[in-house]
């Protein structure tokens, strides 16, 4: 049986006390091992609801409960975020140490580990993210992906079993983005590892268990990768796209190939391309 | 440009002094600092010679980089020489006379003054040598973990010692970021006519504008992100916290105090019983 370790209810929150919420009257729960994604444009929430995740926010109305415990309750602050990790989007404005190792005990230190089991934890969090060579460098010396690695392993070493990332690949490089996203989706299949993962890249999210779509604060749309990418019109409302392959699959049908509707990854494609060719020959 | 200003100015090795407690090592920097200053004159001065010579034999550290320290202060040594042997006469007895070396127009210069004002350069290149050697041996984390204990008991007064080790440490984590930065703006700037170059001072002052704003309006935005990560990793100020790195005095800092110990009493008993100057 599946539990939630985020449950979300009729949360909505307003940074000034009148004035448009940020985020209205959002409910949704993240079942424990999930891998979901959060689009929308610019400014329409996500980061906002990432916060109110953690208790970085307070909502202004409805619950936030983490593992049961509500965001609101000042005494579970500490436990809310030693189980709920986030990875923010500028690799450079979240390393707090000269050294990789400090840096990922900082999180340790700061929930009272005993410092004997600190090195044992920071080894196995650092591994885990492939960073392990780099234990004893300065983090600047360190590309943006491998910063965000270790910021990754931050959470890891705190035991943290959700991780929300705020848009953590967008500050990357093509390569960096693939090397930190291959990392976190195998911490999710290998590790169980739960995720929240807010992005710009509809590639990303078309690789997640499921999809919610964010407009002016509000989810408009959520469901399955292929299912949410199928409302083109409603995508296109929110200023987002279909992933590049959905839409060249979708102008292919149009054209008359028989091309089935949910192509998302380009590995669906190359299946169907094969597929219409092996018909094709057979003719 | 700007990147070759290093983290600090620590050069790692494996050496008796880099292994040294850091909170012993700033001690016995300022038990040796008084001892220079209890030194009254250049015989006296060889204890502390001889410490700052063994040292840095002890710290491996390569000559030249100690040598290099000492270049930022050639211009004050050399100036402060002269200046001295010009109006120093020397500490003498009452009823004793000075030994005049050169009597020249307005300059007259003895014997005494000349011991006198290399006493003063001497006192000032050791005291550079011997900072330098706690600087380069002891890692920027290091350091202010140690400044950190050595402040610990200033608590009592309200003295918000862990807070001032965080901001050093964050200061020394985004040094390294913020020149980056400024080259890029200063590259960015100059890519559209701005001159950063020419002009007499206040001209150059002038056009560091466009530099500096853009710096801070980011610095603010880097504080801004960095609190909230903090905070998402749980950081909650010195109550609770426990450290990875826990520091411990040994055998190394036992040998490293007996030596200060030495030297300082070197330098007080000579300064008594030996008269020179
Ligand atoms: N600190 C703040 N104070 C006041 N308003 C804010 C603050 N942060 C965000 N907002 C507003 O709240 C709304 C949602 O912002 P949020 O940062 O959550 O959007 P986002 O989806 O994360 O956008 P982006 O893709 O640019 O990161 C926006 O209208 C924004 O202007
Ligand atoms: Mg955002």
């Amino acid at each position: 049986m599946l539990k939630n370790l985020i449950e979300i209810e009729n949360v909505s929150f307003s940074y000034e006390e009148e004035g448009e919420p940020a985020v209205k009257n959002v409910s949704l729960s993240i079942p424990k091992g999930a891998f979901y994604a959060v689009l929308g444009q610019n400014g329409s929430g996500k980061s906002t609801l990432a916060k109110l995740m953690n208790g970085l926010y307070k909502p202004s109305s409805g619950t936030v409960k983490v593992y049961g415990m509500d965001t609101a309750d000042d005494d579970k602050t500490w436990e809310i975020r030693q189980r709920a990790g986030m990875v923010f989007q500028n690799p450079d404005n979240q390393l707090v140490a000269t050294v990789v190792k400090d840096d990922v005990a900082f999180g340790l230190e700061n929930i009272g580990v005993p410092t004997e089991d600190m090195p044992a934890r920071i080894e196995q969090a650092l591994r885990d993210v492939g960073m392990q060579e780099f234990a004893d460098r300065s983090p600047h010396h360190l590309s943006g992906g491998q910063k965000q690695r270790v910021a990754i392993a931050g959470a890891l070493a705190m035991q943290s079993d959700i991780i929300i990332f705020d848009e953590a690949t967008a500050m990357l490089d093509p390569r960096g983005r693939q090397e930190v996203f291959s990392v976190v989706q195998q911490l999710n299949r290998n590790r169980g590892l739960t995720v929240v993962w807010i992005t710009h890249y509809m590639e990303e999210a078309a690789l997640a268990d499921r999809v919610f779509v964010m407009h002016r604060g509000e989810v408009v749309l959520e469901g399955t990768p292929s299912e949410v990418f199928s409302h083109a019109d409603i995508l296109k409302k929110c200023k987002l796209r279909q992933p590049p392959v959905t839409e060249i699959a979708e102008n292919l049908r149009e054209k008359g190939f028989d091309i089935s509707s949910g192509v998302l990854t380009a590995e669906d494609m190359v299946r169907e391309v094969k597929r219409l060719c092996a018909s094709s020959w057979k003719k | 440009m700007l990147a070759d200003i290093t983290l600090g100015q620590f050069y790692p090795a494996d050496s008796f002094v880099h292994k040294m407690d850091p909170r012993v090592k700033i001690v016995l920097l300022i038990v040796f600092i008084v001892g220079i200053f209890l030194a009254k004159n250049l015989i006296a001065f060889i204890p502390a010679v001889l410490f700052v010579i063994l040292a840095a034999r002890m710290s491996r550290l390569p000559v030249r980089l100690l040598i290099r320290s000492l270049k930022p202060l050639r211009f004050i040594l050399i100036f402060t020489f002269i200046l001295n042997i010009f109006f120093l006469q020397g500490n003498l007895p009452e009823g004793q006379e000075p030994t005049p070396v050169l009597d020249w127009w307005i300059i007259h210069l003895t014997a005494e003054g000349i011991l006198q004002a290399l006493l003063y350069s001497l006192r000032l290149i050791v005291l550079v040598l011997g900072s330098s050697l706690l600087t380069l041996s002891t890692s920027p984390i290091a350091l202010t973990d140690g400044l950190e204990m050595l402040m610990t008991p200033l608590k009592v007064i309200r003295f918000p010692a862990h807070e001032i080790a965080m901001m050093m440490s964050i200061a020394l984590r985004f040094i390294p970021t913020l020149l980056e930065e400024a080259d890029k703006i200063m590259k960015a700037q100059t890519a559209r006519g701005a001159d950063f170059e020419s002009g007499n001072i206040l001209k150059r002052a002038k056009a560091m504008i466009p530099l500096l704003v853009p710096l801070f309006v980011s610095a603010f935005r880097r504080a801004g992100d960095l609190a909230m990560a903090m905070e998402a990793r749980c950081y909650h100020g010195g109550e609770g916290r426990t450290r990875l790195r826990v520091l411990k005095c040994t055998w190394r800092d036992l040998w490293g105090a007996a030596a200060a110990v030495l030297m300082v009493a070197g330098c007080v008993l000579i300064s008594e019983f030996v008269h020179i100057i």
